[in-house]
């Protein structure tokens, strides 16, 4: 059993009592919600007449359903099934005091990208919202976890959940990030190492030089994804770069407060004596940027390695994973990702969705034109990254280019709203999720990638290098070179 | 709700929903989510896997939605072939993906009392749980048996003894494990931990005072 992590700490400060299943019985710091997963958890809740317990612990907004062209966001929403969705949100939030940011707020948006931008999400919290990327809030050195319909009933009506403690696997990651290579490439490389499932009854603690290098937005991206790598969550001990994210944020507390509240946020980290059941060392230098080539996020390469075949792989799920990925992907094994064909392009998501997406992938688009053949939308996490965006300039730079700029939501991350994939498109996205039918489309098929890289395959129409346009002297790869490697 | 609810065995016909990484998102498909209650959650169970290869699509391409007419036909998809089963049997790292509980409320509500499998993933399980049905794993061999044992005995009964952590079928004895929270839960009937963690409401008021980040009430 792991000692002294940050991990042992946050449980230990937030847990109540021992049920009698065996469970911890844990106190939620911060409760997020949002429109698809709440409404039954209330309907529980009134059903039982409980109150909210905690209700300044609880925030909502809307994203999954959240139109994202400005025209479509009038009410009531032409798709009746989504006006149901959002006025059952406004009506229990309204009646159980719970503060909203909707669509008229400002505010709104993808609640993985809302709580860290306005300070809810502080170091040493537990976080949990009805979403499997709660995870993402760990990047403060918070614990988050992702929780059913019944678990949000049971937040609302105790402020708790009942849960059991995992594992905790410590992935130290050395080395530096090359140029055009990020932090969405490090827990790509993450999940390839160790796999879909390599997480089951672990949370990840995600330490070592690249990761301390990142900027609080990386960090996001790193533990938004710990959940596809089969971690129920994934967190970044909290340090200087994390205060300062949080200095002069909106629920963050100034002055003294804030220096006291620090320290409580230097209490929780892990100590030196800290016990690991488990530790994992990943080389980052020299790494190329990662796409991945099938229908899992675990199915991914780097752009100088080859397409796998299913022989390569010594289990015999994934043997059989590799068979059904090649066949929806129209892939032979041996081939390059570099110039595989792309019909969409989407930039957005909790994963990527953040100012400094925005910017790098304008950098790539500054001065150049999208390719005719693809559909290309810019989607910001919030409606506060997109104020940002468009302060700088980056709205410009992506109209031009031949992007849609939109409004914030989850958008073609899962297709919930309008924006969704044809047929048998493909589609290089930001997003988390590569599943079939994911995007809206039974056959449509997704390459996760960094925007750097969907950018620029927005660009050629199809899978490249996106470093080639970043710099005249950074690494790059081309089709001829990963042949070399398949030989 | 009770906390009398002691689930000890479930028991019925069977249905196998062979596959490994079978995600949330194939069991209940997003855009079948647009709903506020779980009441029509069965029909939309593994909508798309259901249905010929057209079905959710409309010839121009747009998509089915849950108040659309034209849905594709039924296809030979195992829930299709075992309707009125209670027992699901499926293999590795079932449930991954999403937190919905959508998927197993849809599970739940068009008749699976209780699950086998090879693995689950862990939020799928904890669903389970919080609807008190129990998910059992068992070896690769042991669960592929019995799904071709289901195959060739529609109409045999399987049953899962959630204290014995057994899977019993025809004259076949499955020792499996379930996980030991979730039998407390289901053995004790407590899997209802709204009213037990409600009733430490003071317990919990004592813990959030405790913590920095909580201003006083
Ligand atoms: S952006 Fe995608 S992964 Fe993130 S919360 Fe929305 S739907 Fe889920």
């Amino acid at each position: 059993m792991s000692e002294h992590t940050l991990y042992d700490t946050v449980w230990e400060n937030h847990k109540v009592t021992e049920l009698p299943n065996g469970q911890d019985q844990l106190f939620v710091g911060l409760h997020l919600i949002h429109e698809v997963t709440s409404p039954q958890a209330f309907a529980m809740l009134e059903e039982r007449e409980h109150e909210v317990a905690f209700p300044d612990r609880n925030f909502a907004t809307t994203d999954h359903i959240a139109p994202t062209e400005a025209e479509k966001r009038e009410r009531p929403l032409s798709d009746g099934e989504s006006e149901e969705m959002l006025s059952a949100l406004e009506r229990n939030v309204g009646e159980h005091g719970i503060t909203y940011f909707g669509f008229e707020s400002g505010k709104q948006g993808i609640t993985h990208v809302v709580a860290p931008e306005l300070g809810l999400t502080q170091p040493g919290m537990t976080v949990a919202c009805g979403d499997s990327h709660t995870a993402t809030h760990g990047a403060f050195g918070s614990i988050g976890v992702g929780v059913g319909t019944s678990q949000i009933r049971d937040i609302l009506a105790t402020g708790c959940i009942a849960a059991d403690k995992q594992q905790v696997r410590h992935i130290e990651v050395e080395g530096t990030l090359g140029e055009g290579v990020y932090a969405k490439d490090i827990i790509l490389k993450i999940i390839q190492k160790l796999g879909v499932d390599g997480g089951v009854g672990h949370v990840y603690e995600y330490g070592g030089p690249a990761i301390r290098e990142l900027e609080m937005e990386g960090r996001l991206a790193v533990c938004n994804m710990s959940i596809e790598g089969g971690a129920r969550a994934g967190y970044i001990n909290p340090d200087e770069t994390t205060y300062e994210y949080l200095r002069g944020r909106e629920y963050v507390p100034e002055g003294e407060a804030f220096e006291q509240r620090k320290e409580y946020w230097e209490s929780i980290k892990s100590g030196e004596d800290a016990v690991y059941d488990d530790v994992v060392t990943i080389d980052v230098d020299g790494m190329d940027p990662l796409v991945t080539w099938g229908i899992n996020p675990g199915q991914v390469i780097e752009l100088s390695e080859p397409v796998p075949a299913p022989e390569d792989f010594g289990a015999r799920t994934d043997r059989e994973a590799a068979e059904r990925a090649l066949e929806h992907m129209e892939l032979e094994p041996g081939q390059s990702m570099l110039g595989y064909n792309v019909d969409v392009a989407f930039l957005g998501t909790c994963t990527n969705g953040r100012v400094s997406d925005f910017e790098v992938a304008a950098e790539v688009l500054e001065d150049r034109q999208i390719s005719n053949d693809v559909r290309a939308l810019a989607v910001p996490g919030s409606e506060t990254v997109r104020e940002q965006c468009e302060q700088r300039g980056l709205d410009e730079v992506f109209i031009e280019a031949g992007f849609q700029w939109r409004r914030a939501g989850c958008s073609m991350c899962l297709a919930m709203n309008d924006d969704s994939l044809e047929g048998n498109e493909v589609c290089a996205s930001s997003s988390n999720r590569n599943f079939i039918g994911r995007q809206g489309s039974k056959g449509g098929r997704t390459v996760l990638m960094s925007p750097a890289m969907v950018a620029a395959a927005a660009v050629e129409g199809e899978v490249t290098d996106a470093r080639r346009f970043l710099s005249d002297d950074a690494r790059t790869v081309s089709p001829t070179d990963v042949e070399e490697v398949a030989d | 709700m009770s906390e009398d609810q002691h689930i000890t065995e479930v028991a019925g016909t069977g249905v196998p929903i062979p596959g490994d990484d079978i995600d949330t998102d194939q069991i209940l498909p997003a855009r079948f989510m647009k709903e506020v209650t779980f009441d029509n959650m069965a029909e939309y169970l593994f909508y798309d896997a259901r249905r010929d290869d057209d079905g959710g699509e409309r010839s121009d391409g747009s998509r089915a939605s849950s108040d659309d007419e034209s849905d594709g036909e039924f296809n030979d998809h195992p829930l299709n072939r075992f309707e009125g089963a209670s027992i699901a049997v499926v293999n590795t790292n079932f449930g991954c993906g999403s937190s919905r509980e959508h998927a197993p409320q849809a599970m739940m509500r068009w008749g699976v009392d209780g699950v086998v499998g090879e693995s689950f993933a862990e939020i799928f399980a904890d669903n389970c749980k919080s609807l008190g049905i129990p998910a059992i794993t068992a070896g690769h061999e042991d669960v592929v048996a019995l799904q071709e044992w289901i195959e060739a005995n529609p109409d045999g009964e399987v049953e899962i003894d959630v204290e014995k952590e057994t899977v019993t079928y025809g004259e076949t004895v499955i020792h499996g494990e379930v996980d030991d929270a979730m039998q407390e839960a289901l053995v004790d009937g407590i899997w209802d931990t709204t009213a037990l963690m409600y009733s430490n409401l003071s317990k919990v008021e004592r813990t959030a005072a405790e913590l920095p980040y909580i201003e006083a009430a």
